[in-house]
């Protein structure tokens, strides 16, 4: 399958391209909207934003999702903020600055086109969000407050005590749920989307499972909107909700959807330390916990001190050491290597000493406990009902652990992926991060893609197929997407093995935290490219699913979510054995710098390898998008 | 933390679907650690169940953060267990003794009817969010956030409000299986702002009738505030209420004109 492979970036200067494009790409009249049907599957910020947008517009809209309710979905859980260029501070901030800063923090592998206009509409999105009533933190004087965050120097960031994610999901789902009242949104809740089909070279639609009956269904439209989020529980452990999983956009990729830069996977600084073997996930705490705290490691190993008996002069605060310009708050892929650095040197802390300590007593002394309370009162209770001990008395204990994913469908400026009809959203797209997210920016994303931006750019795909139908449901293309995943629910009910689908899934996990984590080498990606295959291959010999398809069962969900991991894991690896460079949350080890920071070579590597499947045992096919740096010029990030 | 394993004795609420028959089933767990969450736990348990060729427990949960609002059931007769202010996913075995024998059982109400063992149907939390949950800005065109200034106290409350994660707990702990702290809790995050005053009587009566349709009445026994895992006070209920008599007067159809 040949796919046209064009960006489709606007020419002009920077500051004008989404204004050109805006009015050089085709409308769609609004009375002509309600004959087009569009699919959104997902509703996270981008999807559920993106489905009130369109709904509002006049398009018929089907929204379908796993959950029981649109509300549960994973972007629920961001804490700290949401990004946007608004200067009310005062502090030189600017769009350009907000562009600049996120195409650094990516490490020079993102579009600038896309990225300038993220920066452009996150000022949008705070108005909406304002306008819909979330309840963003305020001074006393009755103005919006904001906070610097993690690898910025200018205080951006807008947010919702520790919750943001969440009241700015329930912001986008409030409006989908109008929607739903007003605009005729068709919701389709406890349904997953497990195959995409396309004919004649356009996206037809999709086939679904009803997850209580196990009724198989297609659904058919003029377009088909993913907005269903990263694959980091491809590691098994990682923040990610338990139930997020890769298998929309696998089976998209799998009907030819390009799979770009698999191996940019973030890992996040401060989780709570891996407490034992039956450990299901891993609990981030806000990154803004940076803004006060500060990390530090006993300069003796094996310290047995409790950490408020070990005087200054015995402490390492090794990030303020390392870099000396942003101390605590450097960006994330460097905060983690350093932690991990001190860990595998053996000064980490805690029983099974995988931590080191994020100390807020320094801000506590000066500020009040009153300050620190209200600032962090809620993530403090809930590292102790986590992890047992106050840290009010004593340093919390992080360590990384995979959080976000910047991989994702390839998407051209429109959001479109190269399958004509299939557009992208949020995390589930490549498009803005780079090789690094900065913190506070996944929200900003995932609104600007579903608010600002599909809106616009759905109706130049839509305007010309005016007056045409969709492929009907009793098409032969999807009676055989259908039957292939009845097959594979047959089949999984019948293998009877041994394993567990969780077992299984944390082998696989193992492999990509050991090979394909926090570093990486040829060798061990190597390794780990022989080892998925045999985990593969168990997997479909000896894995047990119990139960039937016709009503609810959680292991038969799992299973064909842990199968898509099972290969997509393998392209990760390989995306990662291909790069032979460091660049943001992708560090090989054999391409550092003297000091130990990643090493880019923008020579040979400064494109976005676009992955095309071929088949299970065949290794995809490379398409790279170069990528053109005319304003931000690529330098050696540093932060000291 | 502690390395001392527990021995726990898990009697839990068995129901292949809506429409069969349910019963309990009791379990030895041996190897408990204290460091587990109780998902965790129940994680050992189905993984044990499964090995031995019976299907796993139902439960939802996702995020396990205390967050998403999708986990959640009766532990000893405790919506989401004895820890206060704690979702299921955040309550850890610690909190146990070695020897205790729990009770677990699915959300009791007629508003949530049952899925599979743990599992209910809480959709009709999205009925009500839909008949005016909400503030009818369309997409595009707000003015500057800082244009309508806030005082602190009143974002605030609000955002004590929508703090509610939607879980269902205080229906579960409610005798009369009442929604009245999740309605009201949804609805004055957005009574009391500002962006909220142009459909603030509208969307009282129409959450409160929809609410009306699913669930029971309340009758103050205040049991949903004390099972509430985001600590949700119920003087939001009061304020309901404030607002429902007031809405009443200011029918605008009988009056004739829109009162602000």
């Amino acid at each position: 399958m040949t796919m046209a492979f064009d960006a489709k970036i606007p020419e002009g200067p920077l500051e004008e391209k989404w204004d050109n494009h805006r009015f050089q790409i085709k409308l769609v009249n609004p009375a002509n909207k309600r004959r087009f049907d569009v699919i959104v599957v997902g509703t996270g910020l981008a999807g559920a934003s993106a489905a009130a947008s369109l709904a509002e517009l006049g398009y018929n809209v089907k929204v379908v999702t796993f959950h029981d309710s649109p509300r549960r979905a994973h972007s629920i859980a961001a804490q700290g903020g949401i990004n946007a260029a608004k200067n009310y501070k005062n502090d030189g901030d600017s769009i350009y600055r907000l562009f600049y800063d996120t195409i650094k923090g990516g490490d020079y592998r993102s579009r600038e086109a896309n990225v300038y206009r993220l920066a452009q509409v996150s000022v949008d999105i705070i108005d909406q969000c304002v306008a819909q009533g979330v309840p963003f933190a305020r001074e006393y004087g009755g103005l919006l407050d904001n906070r610097s965050f993690g690898g910025a120097q200018v205080s951006r960031t807008f947010y919702a005590r520790g919750q943001t994610g969440q009241q700015l999901l329930l912001g986008a789902y409030q409006a989908l749920m109008r929607g739903v009242h007003s605009y005729g949104i068709q919701l389709y809740p406890r349904t997953e989307m497990l195959d995409v089909v396309v004919k004649d070279g356009r996206t037809a639609g999709i086939v679904c499972r009803d997850l209580n009956t196990g009724e198989v269904f297609s659904m058919s439209g003029h377009a088909v909107v993913l907005a269903t989020g990263g694959y980091g529980n491809a590691f098994y452990l990682s923040t990610n909700a338990k139930n997020s999983n890769v298998t929309a956009a696998w089976r998209a990729a799998k009907k030819g959807a390009y799979f770009a830069n698999p191996c940019y996977t973030q890992i996040h600084p401060t989780c709570i330390p891996a407490s034992d073997e039956f450990q299901s996930k891993l609990t981030l705490m806000s990154e803004s916990l940076r803004n006060d705290g500060r990390v530090w490691v006993p300069n003796k190993m094996d310290d047995t001190r409790s950490p408020d008996q070990i005087p200054e002069d015995d402490r390492d605060y090794f990030l303020e050491r390392r870099y000396p310009a942003f101390g605590n708050l450097v960006p994330r892929d460097v905060a983690s290597r350093a932690i991990k650095h001190e860990v595998d040197a053996g000064r980490g802390v805690g029983p099974l000493k995988n931590g080191v300590y994020l100390d807020l007593s320094e801000a506590t002394n000066r500020l009040g406990h009153d300050v620190i309370e209200e600032r962090y009162g809620n993530l403090f209770e809930m590292y102790e009902r986590i992890a047992g001990e106050d840290p009010y008395k004593v340093p919390m204990r992080i360590y990384p652990a995979i959080h976000y994913t910047m991989g994702g469908l390839w998407v051209d400026y429109n959001l479109m992926s190269n399958l004509p009809g299939l557009f992208v959203l949020g995390e589930a797209n490549f498009s803005d991060h780079g090789a690094n997210r900065l913190g506070a920016s996944a929200l900003m994303q995932g609104l600007a893609d579903g608010y600002f931006v599909l809106p616009y750019t759905i109706g130049d795909y839509l305007a010309p197929l005016l007056g045409t139908t969709p492929l009907s449901v009793d098409d032969p293309a999807f009676a055989a997407a259908e039957h292939a995943i009845d097959d594979q629910v047959r089949r999984l009910l019948s293998i009877n093995g041994k394993k567990t689908v969780d077992e299984i899934h944390r082998e696989l996990g193992r492999v990509l935290w050991d090979n394909c984590g926090m570093a990486r080498t040829e060798q061990s990606l190597s390794k780990a490219l022989a080892e998925i295959p045999a985990i593969r291959e168990e997997f479909w010999k000896n894995v047990c699913v119990l139960g039937e398809n016709e009503s609810r069962n959680q292991a038969l969900e799992k299973a064909g979510r842990v199968a898509d991991f099972l290969e997509f894991g393998e392209l990760m690896v390989l995306d990662a054995l291909r790069r032979n460079e460091s660049c943001g949350g992708h560090f090989r080890e054999e391409y550092q710098t003297e000091d130990g920071e990643a090493l880019r070579d923008d020579e040979h590597y400064a494109y976005v390898a676009a992955w095309e499947f071929k088949g299970v045992d065949n290794e995809p096919e490379l398409h790279k998008e170069q990528l053109n740096f005319e304003y931000a010029h690529p330098s050696t990030r540093s932060y000291k | 933390m502690s390395n001392a394993s527990m021995r726990i004795t898990l009697t839990v609420w068995r129901q292949a679907s809506a429409d069969a028959g349910g019963g309990f089933e009791t379990y030895d767990v041996p190897g408990v650690s204290p460091d587990m969450s109780f998902l965790e736990m129940l994680d050992v348990v189905n993984e044990r169940l499964m090995h031995d060729g019976k299907e796993p427990i139902a439960f939802d949960h996702d995020c396990r953060e205390g967050i998403c609002g999708a986990c959640g059931f009766m532990i000893n007769g405790q919506a989401h267990g004895p820890e206060r202010a704690t979702a299921t996913c955040q309550l850890h075995m610690r909190k146990f003794r070695d020897g205790d024998h729990l009770t677990i059982e699915p959300w009791r109400a007629a508003g949530f009817p049952l899925v599979k063992d743990l599992i209910v149907d809480r959709t009709a939390f999205d009925r009500i969010i839909e008949s005016g949950g909400y503030v009818s800005v369309g997409t595009g065109g707000a003015p500057d956030g800082n244009l309508i200034p806030i005082p602190k106290p009143v974002a605030d409350a609000a955002m004590d409000a929508a703090a509610c994660i939607g879980c269902g707990a205080c229906v579960a702990a409610c005798p009369n299986g009442a929604a009245q702290l999740f309605t009201s809790a949804k609805m004055q995050h957005l009574n009391l702002l500002p962006q909220g005053q142009a459909e603030r009587w509208d969307r009282t009566v129409n959450m409160v009738e929809s609410m009306e349709t699913y669930f029971g009445s309340c009758t103050n026994h205040r049991e949903c505030e004390a099972a509430c895992p985001k600590s949700i006070s119920i003087d939001f209920i009061a304020l309901m209420n404030k607002d429902y008599a007031k809405a009443q007067l200011k029918q605008r159809r009988l009056i004739g004109q829109t009162f602000p």
